[in-house]
């Protein structure tokens, strides 16, 4: 079966990868406007039926699918169809993407400059084009890449551009539509503008979803959206939304196409240009409302050294092989396609499932840099409150000895090996000098000097304890976002040894049931496949055993001499969620009457109260993200209820006794 | 009358023909004089479009006389005595490929491709583009022969197990029967891929032990109730020309086998003009019933590609259809009477009213049955006056899509000639190849300058354009004008007319497809042709699947070649339309060809069945597609099928294990 693929036992350190090649080399080498006006003639959809913008909008508006849904809203609302149709037609003027090639080339222009300056360099995978050219011609192509930064469309499109590929119409939110002139511009370069939420709007859900299969099924353009819905600001992948693949699987599974192609594509910054306003955004400083002149006071970002970027388009996935011997697609036989209904329970967890598997596909080939090592250790430095900071050879070897473990669990590192360890180590400090102190050859993060990057007009003489902890909170996060993007390669491990690390005995089955439990608890914080606990838990011991750090035989599991030092390591990755999900249940126990809108800032006050006085270990714990992703697991779990509609509307109910229990198995040490 | 019969030779047919001369005034007598005139000239036409189609000698009349069969002594029997179908099919009929023993395929000296014998337009000619389109769709050689078993080996046929009590009474009858091994394998298999090419390389599996020929409804009778006290498997069979392995032996059948043919019951009983029915023997094949109404002035309009050969118990068993059944209908709605034996006793309604409301109608019952519940010895059936007009048409169009969105658009219309069948491009440049050499170079002219006009000036692609053959019937003036109707249609699809040439080509052509696929296998080309029906909205999207999905799966398997998968929309109804496709590929380099090929077409039924098309629309689900019924009819479907079965025939005596 296709999905088994993703479980096999395959050692992880073999996983081929294609080589990097970097595209900026040449735009310093020759002339950007030429490369601009280049000749442009990218492969097509062999099955394409080329059509203008507007066609494709009369294709949309006189669609069964739509003419259906008009027809069903008018007779609801009691409108003339013709007044519906024009408001589906306002709806479409306002999603539809213009794509023109000569905005592109404006793009293409200005990207070129604007890149060079910032990064050293943008590496692509020149196999992953190839693949993906063929890809283009045979089938209509789903383009998945990871989010971490807006830059990434534009990435994408400049990639696609430069290697003369198809290009994307790209899935935006609607809050760019806010910066007009850029707007307009991406709309241009191929963005169409969705709404963050219309979860009632028949008609605008009919517009947006035939609108998307339209131009899908025609082979109009590679479609191309962000499976986690947002930019991740903890550089950890987010639980996949799935409304938008379920709307693009949805043409091959009524059999409409023979097949789609679905890219995930691994988009890593060395350096993430939105670092530290993502630290401040978990904190409780509201992210600032997307505009153009915000945009341009990011120009004194320009000033920077960002390293490099790689982006690595993986293997395309089939849908039609994802859907084999999973999705019985004759139920589709018996109502006429153009009705909507809502997915069945089958589909739904084959789509559930597919994300899951195609977020992991872009984990799996995210390039990890040395950085990413000295994060693990400079934070766990941090929290066993080491004033003094690390040695600059013991940090070194210390990554070293991370370096060699991740790569056996199948990382994919950029360490460059012809350089000694300690220059790598020396020069990914320097990159990140904003990030940590180094003194008398001792490294630690630079907690204290957060305070001088002070805004104008705030005095320095003003600042609370609290507004301290903030400050130094910012640091951490920042920090935290590079440790997170190797999470992944850690966390099932990681899940064992805490398991191992809490259970009363050696009895595997004991361990499992703990793993089980760890895993069930984090699966809104990780990526985590549903149901696939067995699985991960035998990938866990494998890697394990596989390293020496365990041995395992029928009834129990044993750590080595060797051992202890990857167990160790690996539960100590665990806990700062471990904490966190902790003091969020505390917090809960503590309450009385709470809705969901106040539960962010109470429990930051809760948090804020404990690290001020010591009784918090991990200032990381500040982050919304874990906040927000422990209470959608205790609703879940049943320890928490969100009551929905009437009078108390968004109120949390708590079941104390849970939550006290669930407390104390997440402290048992 | 009779001179308009020039292929009757005998005294009886001319007396028979006088008879129905008299039948013919008499009606004539209600109506105008000028009808008896016009008649004949209906019976003229219609007898050369027959002709055209199945050219047959003239002498060479050798078919048995049917055995008098008593107990019908004293009825009419006003059919003439020719049969096409002997007791010994062997005489005239391959034992290990398609049709007529001197109509066949082949390359001669010169590396052309020729068309053996004399029964076909195509018989005897050349068909210069052939060998190139073989060679360029399959990569296929004729250095690269792979030759059939020339001759049935005997001795690899197993010796039959007889049942002796069973034998005995059965001698008494006085019903013939054969236990020879010819006449065993003959009546051992369809005509599968699977099938044929097993018996190409000589490989013969379980067949029947005996093989009985019964003349008339109570042989059947008497067999059946001697296969019943004996405990003996009966397995009917028709014309043979099964695509469904349902005339397969269960391997696992431990009891004597015995082969019922029926092809000796083909009479036609009585022909009722007032109510426009015929009685006939439900051993008939096609043509002959055809050939034999058209004396009288009369046809079924029943035409399955395979009527030559298959019966009309056959077409009774499986559910036929026919091409021209826009006109005349299906089996279903031609059967007014079926007579059926089953080993409960005989089966058949009191009355023969044109319509009933006493429940679910037992016809389907029978209709269907795939021989599991017993044998149809007789059927009466609706008859037409023969068209005063035939006329072939054709129309080509830019592209598929648009091909069937005018099929659809005549549906809707319900203004569908007699046949319409719409061809993909795979299956145009495939007709185009089979153009028999043209004799003049003005002939040739104006091909070309048809072809420039179409490609050049109206700017179709070749690589997509694709043909819709038609064929209209009825009187002239209707004829005329309904064709100006659907060629009206046709242009708001882009549809240009391309004559009436290569709309006939395309319906003879349905006549030595099956020949063609005996040419393949002598080269390392197998394929095999399977249908579906599927509502309007979905034909694009199935055609466009499972071709693709036999492309996609031949690549998996190993197949070296790109196969040829292609398709043609050969019916259209109110809410749907059967589509055909046909595939085939170069298995050299492969090591078990069939197993491929099987899987390949399990794989394109699986596809057929996810994107809402039927398990079958007219070939019936035999053995082959058995393991898909339980979905298609759901489990209380399957419990209402079997129901009928165990109380039918609790001991399975028609132990084919079709269907169920």
């Amino acid at each position: 079966m296709a999905s088994e693929a993703v479980y096999s036992h395959r050692d992880p350190m073999l996983k081929k990868r294609d080589d990097f090649e970097d595209i900026l080399e040449e735009r310093r080498n020759s002339s950007d406007l030429r490369y601009a006006l280049k000749c442009y003639t990218p492969v097509l959809y062999k099955g394409l039926t080329p059509c203008k913008v507007s066609e494709l909008k009369q294709m949309v508006l006189q669609s069964d699918q739509l003419g259906y849904v008009i027809t069903q809203v008018s007779k609801e609302k009691g409108m003339t169809t013709d007044e519906v149709t024009g408001e589906a037609a306002a709806i479409l003027e306002e999603m539809a993407q213009r794509l023109q090639l000569s905005t592109v080339r404006f793009f293409a222009f200005t990207l070129s400059k604007v890149f060079k300056t910032l990064f050293r360099s943008i590496c692509v995978n020149e196999e992953g084009l190839q693949r993906l050219q063929q890809a283009i011609h045979n089938h209509p192509v789903v383009l998945l890449p990871s989010h971490r930064s807006y830059m990434d469309f534009l990435l994408m499109s400049y990639i696609l551009y430069t290697y003369d590929l198809a290009l994307p119409v790209i899935a935006a939110g609607m809050d760019f539509m806010g910066m007009k002139v850029v707007g307009e511009m991406l709309r241009m370069s191929g963005a169409f503008f969705i709404r963050r939420s219309f979860g009632g709007d028949k008609l605008y859900w009919a517009v947006f979803s035939e609108y998307v299969k339209i131009m899908l099924k025609n082979g109009y353009a590679p479609v191309e959206f962000f499976l986690e819905g947002t930019r991740s600001r903890t550089a950890k992948s987010l639980t996949p939304k799935l409304g938008l693949l379920n709307i693009v699987m949805d043409p091959f599974l009524k059999g409409e196409v023979f097949d789609i192609s679905l890219v995930p594509v691994s988009i890593s910054y060395e350096r993430t240009l939105e670092e530290a306003l993502y630290a401040r955004e978990l904190l409780g400083v509201p992210k600032p409302k997307e505009s153009t002149s915000g945009l341009f006071k990011a120009r004194k970002i320009l000033s920077e050294d960002y390293g490099s970027i790689h982006v690595y388009f993986g293997q395309p996935v089939s849908v039609r092989s994802l859907a084999e011997s999973r999705v019985n697609r004759s139920q589709f036989n018996l109502i006429p396609r153009h009705i909507p209904t809502r997915p069945s329970e089958e589909i739904l967890s084959f789509v559930n499932d597919s994300a899951y598997r195609l977020v992991r596909a872009q984990e799996e080939n995210m390039v990890l840099k040395p950085w990413v090592l000295l994060a693990f250790v400079l934070l766990q430095k941090q929290a066993a409150e080491d004033k003094q900071g690390t040695a600059l050879d013991e940090l070194t070897e210390q990554a070293v000895w991370l370096r060699d473990l991740s790569r056996h669990y199948g990382a994919f590192l950029h360490w460059p090996d012809h350089i000694p360890p300690s220059e790598v180590v020396s020069s990914s400090l320097s990159l990140h000098r904003g990030l940590v102190r180094i003194s008398e050859g001792r490294v630690q993060l630079a907690l204290e000097q957060v305070g001088g990057q002070q805004v104008p007009g705030e005095t320095r003489s003003a600042i609370t304890p609290e507004e301290e902890l903030l400050n130094q909170a910012v640091v951490i996060l920042s920090c935290v976002s590079y440790r997170n993007q190797a999470l992944n390669i850690f966390i099932r491990p990681a899940l064992l040894a805490s398991a191992i690390h809490t259970a009363a005995s050696n009895r595997k089955q004991e361990i499992y049931n703990g793993f089980s439990f760890l895993r069930n608890m984090f699966s809104n914080e990780f990526i985590l496949c549903p149901g696939a606990t067995v699985q991960d838990f035998e990938e866990a011991c494998y890697l394990l055993v596989k390293t020496g750090a365990l041995q395992i035989n029928q009834q129990e599991v044993l750590i080595t001499e060797r051992g202890h030092r990857t167990l160790a390591f690996l539960t100590s990755v665990l806990d700062p969620f471990l904490q966190g999900y902790q003091v969020v249940c505390r917090f809960l126990c503590e309450e009385d009457c709470l809705t969901e809108k106040q539960f962010i800032p109470a429990v930051r006050k809760f948090i804020i109260k404990h690290l001020l006085t010591g009784r918090l270990r991990y200032i990381e714990v500040l982050s919304s993200d874990l906040q927000k992703n422990a209470l959608a697991a205790l609703i879940r779990l049943g320890a928490v209820q969100k009551i929905k509609g009437g009078e108390e509307q968004g109120t949390l109910k708590l079941n104390k006794v849970m939550l006290n229990s669930l407390e104390d198995t997440l402290g048992k040490k | 009358m009779c001179h308009t019969f020039p292929a009757l030779t005998s005294d009886r047919s001319s007396r028979i023909c006088s008879l129905l001369y008299k039948h013919g005034s008499s009606m004539a007598s209600n109506s105008s004089g000028s009808d008896s005139s016009d008649r004949q000239r209906i019976a003229q036409q219609r007898l050369s479009v027959i002709a055209g189609h199945l050219q047959r000698p003239v002498e060479g009349n050798s078919g048995i006389l049917a055995a008098e069969c008593k107990a019908q002594g004293d009825k009419l029997d006003v059919s003439s005595e020719r049969r096409t179908v002997p007791r010994r099919r062997q005489e005239i009929m391959k034992w290990n490929g398609w049709g007529y023993s001197d109509s066949k395929f082949l390359y001669n000296k010169k590396g052309q491709a020729e068309f053996t014998g004399k029964r076909y337009r195509l018989s005897g000619m050349i068909i210069p583009g052939l060998r190139e389109w073989m060679e360029s769709t399959f990569g296929a050689n004729l250095q690269h022969k792979t030759p059939a078993a020339p001759i049935l080996n005997s001795s690899a046929v197993q010796p039959p197990t007889l049942n002796e009590a069973f034998l005995k009474e059965l001698k008494s009858t006085g019903i013939p029967f054969s236990h020879d091994a010819e006449d065993r394998v003959f009546r051992s298999h369809g005509h599968c891929l699977h099938e044929i090419f097993a018996l190409r390389e000589g490989k013969i599996g379980r067949v029947p032990d005996l093989v009985v020929w019964p003349n008339c409804h109570n042989d059947v009778v008497k067999i059946v109730e001697l296969a019943c006290k004996h405990n003996v498997c009966l397995m009917p069979y028709g014309g043979g020309t099964s695509v469904s392995s349902a005339l397969e032996c269960p391997p696992e059948e431990t009891r004597s086998i015995v082969s019922l043919d029926t092809s000796q019951m083909n009479r036609i009983l009585w022909i009722d003009e007032k109510n426009l029915t015929a009685h006939v023997e439900a051993g008939i094949v096609g043509q002959d019933l055809e050939r034999l109404l058209n004396e009288s002035g009369y046809c079924t309009g029943h035409e399955p590609d395979s009527m030559e050969f298959s019966s009309l118990g056959g077409w009774v068993a499986t559910r036929a259809s026919g091409m021209k059944k826009n006109i005349y209908g299906n089996i279903e709605d031609l059967v007014v009477h079926i007579k059926m034996v089953t080993p409960q006793g005989v089966i058949e309604k009191s009355c023969q009213g044109p319509r009933m409301s006493t429940g679910p109608d037992v016809h389907h019952f029978i209709m269907g049955s795939e021989g599991t519940l017993g044998v149809v010895t007789e059927v009466t059936m609706k008859i037409r006056p023969m068209p005063e007009y035939q006329k072939y048409g054709s129309v080509v169009f830019p592209n598929f899509e648009m091909g069937v969105a005018c099929l659809r658009e005549v549906a809707r219309q319900r203004c569908a000639p007699a046949s319409i069948r719409l061809m993909d491009n795979e299956q145009f440049k495939f007709g185009h190849a089979l153009k028999p050499q043209v004799s003049s170079i003005f002939t040739s002219f104006l091909d070309g300058l048809k072809k420039f006009y179409i490609t050049k000036f109206k700017g179709f692609d070749p690589n997509r354009l694709c043909v819709a053959t038609l064929l209209f019937e009825g009187d002239r003036e209707k004829v005329l004008q309904h064709e100006k109707q659907v060629y009206d249609i046709a242009a708001k699809f882009g549809g240009l007319a391309a004559g009436e040439d290569n709309g006939q080509r395309g319906y003879m052509l349905t006549f030595v497809i099956a020949y063609l696929r005996d040419l393949g296998m002598d080269y390392y080309v197998i394929g095999e042709s399977f249908e579906t029906s599927v509502p309007w909205d979905r034909v694009l999207d199935i055609c466009r699947n499972v071709k693709a999905r036999i492309v996609r799966e031949c690549k998996d398997k190993g197949v070296q070649f790109p196969p040829l998968s292609t398709c043609r929309v050969t019916q259209t109804y109110d809410a749907g339309a059967c589509v055909y496709f046909y595939f085939a590929f170069n298995y050299r380099g492969l090591s078990d060809p069939v197993h491929v090929y099987e899987q390949v077409e399990h794989a394109a039924r699986e596809e057929i069945l996810a994107n809402g098309g039927s398990l079958s629309h007219h070939h019936g689900v035999g053995k082959l597609r058995k393991e898909w019924m339980r979905e298609t009819i759901s489990s209380v479907g399957m419990g209402m099928l079997k129901s009928v079965k165990d109380y039918v025939d609790p001991n399975n005596i028609f132990g084919n294990r079709n269907l169920l």
